[in-house]
């Protein structure tokens, strides 16, 4: 039976795309197992693929890289994996109006490449290599230029998705400013696959800079590392990032400042002098020719994602330490990324410092680690208006078809 | 037509026919048992001094800054706290009376028109900042707080809140959220969505949530970034915690005086060409700087078929080289005038020709409509030829007022009244022109927000599925349509069983306005 049912599947799969094959243990999410591999290449491919997923109460996961699969709680099922990959285009570049459309299976840094050719570029970051616009659209991933220019949820101004029952809804447009009905592209930024498949978006992109500087600073002590965040967070010196690198061991600051070559100039000294005033004088300031090797990367272990108010940065660092667990990060902005060594006491490090993030005003997810791990601890954490939440999702996925159980109270 | 209640004339188009009171979009009876029940029951919770129940103090809410939609509400609560709010909300919801929020009452939309069947919540007595913290970059403050306030009170501090409505000195934060405002600096700095990091919130069902927080990126859907702009269809904000950004070490402000808009437009292509992004790019054509000269003789330049008004803000030095590069792309795209502030006195005098263009315009003509359409910047040349035609071929003159550096327009469609047909003739020009808009790609308001006003031309714009999409969410957060209906979407769309609130037809359905989907 079960054999005639999937044979029956394949075929209607394959009437919507015929780019459909069996499932093998490579295509597990987080250890779960898809029926079918489907790879749509196109947003009227996708609708097809998800009318029949809905036919057959499938339940679906989009993939693009695969960079991110294992993030989140694992889902319940994965009858078909959806794998945007063949979706991978520059639809186009408007230069002269610092707007890009792109699939959502195109890479980045892929991206990134073809503005660059006209002087531009979307002001995101890759944080893992190879990483699509889509895994970061459904993730909401972002590196150090967030400080200054913010995540996707604020540089994507068009989003194209295909709902659970096969419809397309678009929303937003290919200008700026625009405040015509809700921005479902919001909604979907973060939604880990949970509401709808983004199959194309528009980004508002800026100029690259013309010149660019880079600062460091070795510390020993969470307190000074602080007082250096502190100092340039509140000048005038307009940073593009300010990110740490911290663990027990003590650790590192760096500054990023961009923008024309004058500019940067005088900026970057006057960050170097904030930055020495704010620490004792035995402390180098380094102007680097290049971004640090830790730069934007995420730390080993069991990786946590750690937000909190800016004046309670110093408190996290010095508790992650205190606690064996590495911090990376965007001090400026007070989300920092935290990694567990595997073999530690996962739980007990989660619980405490998600209760200092907490009192601060912040969070605390668990992003990645191994199933084994993710079973014994609360992924989540506390989330407010969950019931919201809930009732959103039933209404663009009653069935609970995208990603069932990958995303906070059990969604 | 006059208006009430501190709006001026300029604050909306006086324009076309009245809408009637009694339609769909704004309820139909005034005094139905619901909305008698909720009546007693509010009195009965609520103090005395914060229910107003009397006509003619009613009627002082019966419009916003669009002062052609005038609606008396059934009902007005001055709210004073979240709990005055969530009990209101929670009362409406079991009377299923629809509610409408209002701050200041300077919406150019209708947005916060009243219901003749539901009750207005005016937020503007909670006007308490409860919280300026530098140190986190954050403000926590009350809907009700002036929009300008939040930047004085974070001054001190050096810092200011950014996003800055034209309105800014009376229109409030709830407002702002309501609308996702922008203002003349979101070129460079963004909206509203970009400055809110969370909101306390009361849900249409009268339950309070907080939505984000102090930190970013809480966990779970983005329903703050959901709420921020859907026009008070989703529930109130009750509190609102904002991004504070550090005050610029430096503002240059520049005048250029161009023969034509062609030539004003091309220099600003050229300007963010160059790769600079400056605080501020606006234009005004030839009508509207005879009117703004009239005003406030504003001495713009001679002759001037176009100015562009252009802001840079940053570090000095990142300033100074910027300037230089407006200062060149527009002499080489034909500007013959070129000022530069070198104060903020002097910065005062540039911008008060662009600020009271709205205004100034009431000098040259009885009557205008203000339009806020969006184009991507590259059609600015395009577009502005074929508003040129479309006046020209209907006799309706037009003044352009406008965003350029975003592309967002402001054509104000100048007409008189009292002589027949002239009503009509600009109301089609007005619509054409949103045509030509999303004909290029861009968008039917740009910061003015849908309302009751443009919600026709929401289906120009968007699919039947687009729009049944964005509806889902309302069902989420409202499934019985009680939060400002008839705002935004043409149609409104019934959300189907819900278990344990079955009451019967649903009145929109037996009067055949909605669809059940």
């Amino acid at each position: 039976m079960a054999v005639d049912a999937g044979t029956t599947a394949v075929t209607s799969l394959a009437a919507a795309c015929d780019d459909v094959r069996e499932a093998t243990d490579a295509d597990a999410v987080d250890a779960v197992q898809p029926g079918f591999v489907v790879r749509p290449g196109s947003t009227e491919e996708t609708t097809g693929v998800l009318r029949v997923a809905a036919e057959r109460g499938l339940a679906v996961v989009a993939r693009g890289a695969g960079t991110k699969l294992t993030w989140g709680t694992p889902p319940e099922r994965v009858g078909l994996m959806l794998d945007l990959t063949r979706m991978a285009a520059v639809l186009d570049h408007a230069a002269g109006d610092l707007v890009a459309v792109a699939q959502a299976g195109c890479p980045i840094a892929h991206l990134q490449r073809t503005l660059a050719a006209s002087g531009q570029r979307l002001a995101i970051d890759e944080t893992l290599p190879g990483s699509t616009l889509g895994g970061g659209i459904a993730t909401n991933s972002s590196g150090p230029r967030r400080m200054l220019n913010g995540t996707f949820r604020d540089l994507m101004i068009g989003t194209t998705v295909v709902r659970a029952d096969g419809v397309i809804a678009k929303s937003g447009g290919r200008v700026v400013k625009n405040v015509a009905g809700y921005d479902l592209g919001k909604l979907m930024t973060g939604s880990f696959g949970t509401l709808g498949v983004v199959t194309d978006a528009v980004f508002r992109l800026h100029p690259l800079p013309a010149a660019s500087g880079v600062l460091s600073a070795d510390i020993r002590d969470s307190g000074i590392l602080a007082a250096m965040v502190r100092a340039i967070v509140h000048s005038d010196v307009v940073p593009t990032a300010v990110e740490v690198d911290w663990s027990a061991a003590g650790g590192r600051i760096a500054v990023l400042l961009e923008g024309t070559e004058a500019g940067v100039a005088g900026r970057t000294a006057a960050a170097r002098e904030l930055l020495a005033r704010a620490g004792p004088a035995e402390v180098d300031v380094d102007v680097l020719e290049q971004l640090p090797r830790w730069w934007g990367r995420y730390p080993d272990g069991v990786l946590l994602k750690l937000s909190c108010a800016l004046s309670g940065v110093e408190r996290v660092l010095r508790e992650a330490a205190a606690l064996g667990v590495a911090v990376r990060g965007s001090a400026g902005v007070g989300v920092l990324y935290g990694g567990i060594p595997v073999d530690a006491d996962v739980t007990g490090a989660v619980t405490a410092l998600r209760a200092t993030c907490t009192a601060s005003g912040g969070s605390l997810v668990v992003l990645d680690a191994p199933a084994a791990v993710k079973s014994t601890v609360d992924v989540w954490g506390p989330v407010s208006a969950l019931e919201l939440m809930r009732a959103v999702k039933r209404q663009f996925d009653p069935h609970r078809l995208l990603a069932p159980g990958r995303f906070v109270g059990g969604i | 037509m006059t208006s009430t209640h501190g709006t001026t004339k300029t604050a909306g188009p006086e324009v076309g026919p009245t809408p009637p009171e009694q339609t769909a979009a704004t309820g139909q009876n005034g005094d139905g048992p619901q909305i008698q029940a909720v009546r007693r029951r509010v009195r009965d919770l609520l103090p005395a001094e914060v229910v107003v129940t009397d006509h003619a103090r009613l009627r002082t809410y019966e419009c916003d800054g669009l002062a052609n939609y005038r609606v008396t509400p059934a009902l007005v609560v001055l709210a004073d706290s979240v709990d005055q709010v969530a009990t209101v909300i929670r009362i409406c919801a079991e009377e299923r009376v629809p509610f409408v929020a209002r701050g200041s009452g300077t919406g150019l939309s209708g947005g916060a028109l009243p219901r003749a069947d539901g009750v207005l919540i005016v937020m503007s007595r909670m006007r308490a900042i409860r919280e300026v913290a530098p140190e986190d970059q954050r403000a926590v403050v009350e809907p009700g707080v002036v929009n300008l306030d939040v930047t004085k009170a974070a001054a001190p501090h050096g810092y200011y809140y950014a996003p800055d409505p034209s309105s800014q000195q009376i229109c409030s934060i709830g407002g702002n959220l309501a609308e996702n405002s922008g203002g003349a600096h979101c070129l460079k700095y963004g909206f509203t969505a970009n400055h809110v990091t969370g909101a306390e919130f009361v849900a249409p069902d009268g339950s309070v949530v907080q939505l984000g927080g102090r930190a970013p990126d809480a966990p779970g859907y983005d329903l703050l970034g959901t709420v921020i702009g859907s026009e008070g269809t989703l529930g109130i904000a009750t509190a609102v915690t904002v991004r504070l950004t550090r005050k610029p070490e430096d503002v240059v402000t520049v005048l250029a005086g161009f023969e034509s808009t062609d030539d004003a437009g091309a220099a600003t292509s050229a300007i963010i060409g160059a790769g600079v992004v400056p605080a501020a790019i606006e234009m005004m054509d030839a009508l509207a700087i005879e009117a703004a000269e009239a005003a406030v003789h504003c001495s713009y330049p001679d002759g001037a078929g176009a100015v562009l008004v252009v802001e840079l803000d940053g570090p000095t030095d990142e300033v100074r080289q910027e300037f230089d590069e407006v200062e060149r792309h527009c002499r080489e795209h034909g500007a013959f005038a070129f000022r530069v502030a070198m104060d903020d006195v002097e910065r005062a005098l540039i911008w008060r020709g662009r600020k009271s263009a709205f205004a100034a315009v009431g000098r040259i003509s009885p009557d205008y409509i203000v339009q806020d359409g969006v184009i991507p910047r590259t059609a600015l040349p395009k577009v502005l030829r074929a508003i040129a035609e479309l006046s020209s071929s209907s006799g309706v003159r037009v003044a352009n007022v406008f965003h350029a550096g975003d592309g967002n327009l402001h054509p104000l469609v100048l007409f008189d009244d009292s002589r027949a047909g002239q009503g009509e003739a600009a109301e089609e020009v007005s619509g054409k022109i949103l045509d030509l808009c999303i004909e290029a790609g861009g968008s039917i308001t740009g910061e003015h927000g849908v309302g009751v006003d443009k919600s026709a031309y929401m289906p120009r714009m968007f699919t039947d599925d687009d729009l049944d999409t964005m509806q889902m969410v309302r069902c989420a957060f409202d499934p019985d349509n009680i939060a400002n209906p008839g705002k935004i979407f043409p149609t409104p769309r019934l959300c189907g069983e819900v278990p344990g609130r079955h009451r019967g037809e649903h009145p929109l359905a037996k009067s055949g306005v909605a669809e059940i989907f």
